[in-house]
């Protein structure tokens, strides 16, 4: 789930700009509150796709850009599988739905 | 943990959807990424009950995932484990989720598959920490308008 946020996407896109960023640096483009950033992060991190490292009161958080290739990739793939697949899906099931129309059931 | 989410709406009621979702004759007519064949179709739509589908794309390779039921609510949810023989298109296990919702015109389908990671995948995910990530945006952009 992590990818599915607009938020968490942002984040990650602005990590990719940088060699790392501190957590409020990364809640500056939100309007939202550090706590729920702090929330993001944890969600990323929980995935894999950021590192967290702390120096004095500062948490630096970097990407991780292996996972993160990964996980696009699999998501590309399936995409792909699944769009085409649901397409011929919803055209198979309105030909049963008009078929079993004019048996009358 | 990745998941991808889509989302149709059918003229069909759900009974009629779920049908062809969880039946062999109607894997049978949908399922695959291109216009290939499939080849095996079989599904035993109760929990617990197993599902294969074997399929060939255009550029004739063969592929075949696998599975179990593990909800069936008859006609609203359906999800099934999923994992590739072989497992060179993808080696985890991962889940797919089925929702049929009704609506005026039919039937709302979400779709969500998720990638479930194991403790190795996530040990391997470690040690790659290389590089940097190019065009992230672009991927995104890419993903998202899909």
């Amino acid at each position: 789930m992590a990818l599915v946020d607009p938020t968490r996407r942002a984040i990650l896109a602005q990590l990719e700009r940088r060699d790392g960023a501190s957590i409020s640096e990364l809640a500056k483009p939100f309007t939202i509150r550090l706590p729920a950033v702090m929330k993001h992060l944890d969600v990323l991190a929980g995935a894999g796709l950021v590192t967290r490292s702390k120096s004095g009161r500062t948490v630096t958080v970097r990407l991780r850009p292996q996972p993160m290739r990964e996980a696009m990739e699999w998501l590309r793939r399936y995409e792909r599988f699944w769009s085409s697949s649901l397409d011929r899906l919803t055209a198979y099931a309105e030909s049963k739905e008009l078929e079993a129309r004019r048996k009358g059931r | 943990m990745t998941s991808l989410r889509l989302v149709r709406r059918i003229k069909a009621r759900p009974q009629v959807v779920f049908d062809a979702v969880t039946t062999a004759e109607g894997i049978a007519q949908w399922w695959g990424p291109d216009a290939g064949p499939v080849l095996v179709a079989e599904a035993d739509p109760r929990v617990g009950g197993r599902y294969r589908v074997r399929f060939r794309m255009l550029d004739t390779t063969e592929h075949e995932s696998s599975g179990e039921f593990l909800e069936i609510v008859r006609p609203e949810r359906i999800v099934m484990s999923w994992r590739w023989k072989g497992g060179v298109e993808d080696p985890g296990e991962s889940r797919v989720e089925i929702t049929l919702k009704p609506v005026p015109e039919g039937t709302e389908l979400t779709f969500v598959h998720l990638q479930l990671l194991d403790e190795e995948t996530r040990r391997s995910h470690e040690e790659g920490w290389t590089g940097s990530l190019n065009k992230l945006e672009a991927i995104f952009a890419a993903v998202t308008a899909a």
